[in-house]
């Protein structure tokens, strides 16, 4: 029970590795999971081409063989960074893949009307999104970009075994402290139950701010 | 109905279709279409579903692209997909069958939006013209509203306001009035009417004879994917020349 009270810095320490992870990967998912829906609903074939293949890949890779693949193939190229970007990268990369699809659902149940409508004005592409379709897609994309998230939240445990500092990793030490395995990981499931309730919590919020106006 | 005051439309094309084909799979739905709209002139198209008339009027701002044919518009061929293009279609005003506004903006900002973002206008003066445009249709009262708290009758008229908005060289109507219960039908011809009598070019499809009777300058009437008269509407009604016009108009006359 006082594995919590005696190792609070340890615990702190490995929270906010996981929120940092969280947060700047979400980012990067939410930043390339929009070009790439962009990408595959755009008029030139070769973005629809590149958009695609960015899916299929990055959806069908298990992600521990992506962070393989980022933190031992990158540096092969030439590219060192720290351990953290590396891992951001590849979570980043991984669930853009599944936030560009949940963006497309959302883009699909956009009557085909509006955004003929805009063209017919002589709004580019580009307006269109921008202007018409993403802004009516938004809210049919806010529970499933949510659960999304949650699960990058907790795919970045993995980051862990690469030597980043994550809360699940923090176990290891505990264990060797002679800490109660169970307690441990009961306050290892708290730790990652905050960081997906506030997610879920946050995207309650958007979904009933944005409710409106239908 | 009273016939209606005409402008003489001047002798100057602003639409021309030359051999214009187009398929949907193995179905041929514009077959060597050859059509030319002059400045001022009100076009309306007729026919049976399926003729594909309301995909000979999504072509001419390529809503449509088309296999081969050349069109036109003002002299300029139609650019392919890009920013050329977006240029081009600013200056055909289109109104749809399904009203087409955008659910989530409202009624003034609708008719303001694409003037901001296309015409580049200040948006104080986007909507100083969108709301003489929405008190021209009669529904300056409504500005506020978001369109799915308008009646059909009034969406399609804002819809019109929003077309209008562009400063259109030519309009085009799909159908305009088709998803209309029939006491909002005649809300939105008397608009058209309108517009028709101030001298716009119109291209227009529609199933109500009376409008194509008394605003238009021309009736094309279509079946099968071609142009099976191209006449006035007094020659086209009194003494249509084909079986095929012969048959629609006997059907659709007689009740």
């Amino acid at each position: 029970m006082n594995v919590l009270t005696d190792n609070f810095a340890l615990y702190g320490k490995g929270f906010l590795g996981t929120v940092e992870l969280t947060v700047y990967a979400s980012l990067l998912a939410l930043v390339l999971g929009f070009l790439m829906a962009s990408f595959r609903v755009a008029p030139v074939g070769s973005l629809r081409v590149f958009g695609t293949v960015w899916v299929t890949v990055l959806r069908n890779t298990p992600l521990t063989l992506l962070f393989f693949a980022v933190l031992l193939g990158l540096p092969r190229f030439g590219i060192v960074l720290p351990f953290q970007l590396f891992a951001v990268l590849a979570l980043g990369c991984y669930t853009s893949a599944f936030i560009c699809e949940a963006l497309r659902s959302g883009i699909n149940t956009v009557p085909t009307g509006q955004g003929e409508a805009a063209r017919s004005l002589g709004m580019t592409f580009g307006q269109t999104l921008g202007a018409v379709v993403l802004p009516q897609a938004f809210r049919s994309v806010i529970p499933p970009v949510g659960s999304t998230l949650i699960a990058l939240a907790k795919n970045s445990a993995i980051a862990g075994s690469f030597s980043v500092t994550e809360l699940l990793g923090t176990y290891k030490t505990l264990n060797e402290l002679g800490y109660s395995i169970v307690w441990s990981f009961i306050w290892i499931a708290v730790g990652y139950l905050i960081i997906t309730l506030s997610i879920s919590a946050l995207f309650n919020v958007l979904e009933k701010r944005w409710g409106v106006a239908r | 109905m009273a016939a209606e005051p005409l402008n003489e439309p001047l002798n100057e094309p602003l639409i021309e279709l030359r051999d214009v084909n187009k398929h949907y799979g193995k179905l041929h739905v514009l077959k060597d279409v050859n059509l030319t709209v002059g400045r001022g002139e009100v076009v309306v198209v007729i026919g049976p579903s399926g003729s594909g008339k309301s995909t000979l009027c999504r072509t001419i701002n390529r809503l449509e692209p088309v296999e081969s044919g050349t069109i036109t518009l003002d002299g300029q061929p139609l650019p392919e997909e890009g920013r050329d293009l977006a240029r081009l279609r600013a200056e055909v005003g289109m109104v749809f069958q399904s009203f087409n506004l955008f659910a989530h903006r409202t009624v003034l900002a609708n008719v303001s939006l694409a003037q901001v973002k296309v015409r580049k206008r200040g948006k104080e003066e986007a909507d100083r013209r969108s709301r003489e445009l929405l008190e021209r249709v009669g529904l300056l009262a409504h500005a506020e509203k978001y369109p799915a708290q308008l009646s059909g009758g009034q969406q399609q008229r804002v819809a019109i306001a929003r077309a209008l908005a562009m400063d259109p060289k030519a309009l085009l109507f799909d159908e305009p009035t088709s998803a209309l219960d029939p006491e909002m039908i005649n809300e939105v011809l008397e608009v058209m009417r309108q517009l028709a009598r101030e001298g716009r070019t119109m291209v227009v499809v529609t199933h109500e004879m009376g409008f194509a009777r008394y605003a238009a300058n021309r009736v094309v009437f279509m079946a099968d994917g071609r142009i099976v008269e191209d006449r006035t509407p007094e020659e086209f009604f009194t003494a249509p020349e084909s079986e095929r016009a012969k048959d629609f108009l006997s059907k659709i006359l007689k009740h």
